[in-house]
């Protein structure tokens, strides 16, 4: 471990949801595993994706879904805990810069993201023959995808005051955006007016893109996800750092 | 050489409320200094804007002659907050926490100083115990030892006695008394007046976001105070000397500024044929001070 604002903060943030690793690690492999059991049993054999197998399919984009929704649980409940109870300041009193404030918060969302995703492939990877066509993808998209939800996660964990508005945005913002992106199915099979509606959603080029790195198909081009995805990465980069920058909530 | 701390000017409004109204402090290396008010009175709100917590609306606040806003890096590194409130992080151990807190600060290697600073707040025997195990006082001087671990010249305790036992206050009072033995300067905020009568050499008394009084200890008191003569008495007392006194359950309380006035005044009672009965001679102390302050007398009035 090196010393300093940055590496410290990074530090505790890992160590914190490795502590209770059960709880920020197990349960949502678990929980990913329960989703690819039910899904390919009722699924498999009816349907093909991009001529992949139904549950080869589902794999990626459970992977995915879960490195999204673990960084953004990590920096949100994080941050909203140290808030309620006041440890905050501990972050607050020391020369920690807001540009380390958020490379910490969000790099630590990303870890857990990954190490969850990791996770979830292991636990589900048997299940179906997965191919790794152009893994660069695989990794180009978890990264940024896991920087975008534990920016949003920092953003929620400042901007939440209590518990059940953490909870709200995640259960009215982060889950209908994860699920209604292509976790399950491709978009090609929807209404034409909902896959409009799925080239509005941002995680579904997060998914999409991921998606292309295990089976080189995909429904949109695997630059524009790139395209899409790294705009929203700059934009929410932007608007977080903004936020910390000016105390919101933080030094009033 | 620049004072430990300067506080210039400075104002905070929160809504309606005027927290900080215009304030002026400068608090010189070595002092040991106490910051009073009653609730409300804006002693948090500075501390505050001192650890950069808060941003003060005018004004400007520095620590050992950076200012905390834009040399904020090295305003921090010279200033050790103990907060008010109790607060602890769940997840993590006595000495996990207190080397996170050195690392923050930028400081690697920092095991014999943590180990100094358990051992001075009898904290050694709960090293390796989760946070969430300590009671109350414990993690009360957990607090204390992490503001101390980068060895700041300035500390800060915003209320560190507030429900504690007897025994924390004292290792607690002796390991800072040493601390300012050491050159290290202390800016404490108590509501045990006593506590700051016996520790501080400074006091400023805060009123809504303003100073109402700064002295020294000595001097606040023998402004603002006085001894008294307090008796019981058969007989009637003679109506001059009660006038500048008050009665509360058969005691008599009468001022006088030096004690050469006593042998006069008991001279003069026994003169009105008055015994008396029980007798005690009331000190100036801070409380009393405290009290006049804050209901407006202004300073010297009494002298």
């Amino acid at each position: 471990m090196r010393y300093g604002g940055f590496s410290t903060l990074l530090y505790k943030e890992v160590l914190r949801f490795w502590k209770v690793g059960s709880q920020t690690v197990g349960a949502p492999v678990l929980t990913a595993l329960l989703y690819l059991l039910i899904f390919s049993h009722v699924m498999e054999g009816h349907v093909k994706v991009h001529g992949v197998i139904y549950t080869a399919f589902l794999i990626p984009g459970l992977v995915m879904m879960s490195v999204l929704q673990n960084a953004f649980a990590n920096s949100s409940s994080s941050l909203i805990q140290s808030k309620v109870t006041g440890n905050i300041v501990f972050v607050l009193l020391p020369p920690i810069s807001y540009l380390e404030f958020f490379a910490a918060y969000v790099l630590a969302s990303v870890v857990r993201g990954l190490v969850v995703g990791a996770g979830v492939l292991f636990a589900t990877f048997w299940f179906a023959p997965l191919t790794f066509a152009e893994p660069w993808w695989i990794l180009v998209f978890a990264l940024m995808g896991g920087a975008i939800l534990g920016s949003l996660g920092v953003i929620a964990g400042i901007w939440a005051d209590k518990f059940d508005q953490l909870a709200a945005f995640q259960n009215f913002l982060i889950m209908p955006l994860t699920f209604l992106s292509g976790v399950f199915y491709s978009i090609n099979s929807l209404p034409l007016f909902w896959q409009q509606v799925s080239h509005w959603n941002p995680v579904f080029y997060m998914i999409d893109g991921f998606r292309h790195g295990f089976f080189g198909v995909s429904d949109a081009s695997p630059w524009l996800s790139l395209a899409v995805v790294s705009s929203c990465l700059a934009v929410l980069t932007t608007f977080t750092l903004n936020l910390l920058k000016r105390g919101y909530k933080l030094r009033a | 050489m620049s004072a430990a701390i300067r506080i210039q000017q400075v104002s905070k409004r929160f809504g309606n409320v005027q927290a900080l109204d215009g304030i002026d402090l400068e608090v010189q290396r070595g002092e040991f200094f106490g910051l009073l008010g009653p609730n409300g009175a804006g002693k948090t709100t500075l501390i505050s804007a001192l650890a950069g917590l808060v941003r003060a609306d005018a004004g400007s606040l520095s620590v050992m002659g950076h200012n905390v806003q834009s040399d904020y890096r090295a305003a921090r590194r010279h200033l050790g907050v103990v907060p008010q409130e109790l607060v602890f992080d769940p997840f993590f151990t006595v000495r996990e926490s207190l080397k996170i807190q050195s690392g923050y600060f930028g400081i690697g290697d920092n095991e014999s100083w943590i180990d100094e600073i358990l051992e001075n707040l009898g904290l050694t025997s709960k090293a390796n115990a989760n946070m969430r195990m300590l009671s109350g006082g414990m993690k009360r001087r957990v607090l204390v030892a992490q503001a101390l671990v980068h060895r700041p010249p300035v500390i800060v305790l915003d209320e560190p006695t507030a429900g504690v036992d007897v025994e924390l206050r004292q290792t607690l009072w002796h390991f800072i008394r040493r601390l300012n033995e050491a050159g290290h300067t202390i800016v404490l905020t108590t509501h045990y007046l006593e506590e700051a009568e016996n520790l501080c050499t400074r006091i400023a008394m805060l009123k809504a976001g303003r100073v109402v009084a700064l002295d020294t200890t000595a001097n606040l008191l023998r402004r603002f105070s006085v001894h008294s003569l307090r008796l019981r008495t058969d007989g009637v007392m003679p109506a001059d000397l009660t006038r500048g006194g008050a009665e509360n359950g058969g005691w008599w309380s009468l001022p006088f500024d030096g004690f050469d006035e006593v042998e006069p005044l008991l001279a003069r009672i026994r003169d009105a044929g008055c015994t008396i009965n029980d007798l005690e001679i009331g000190k100036p102390d801070l409380e009393e001070v405290f009290v006049r302050v804050m209901q407006g007398h202004p300073q010297g009035q009494l002298n």
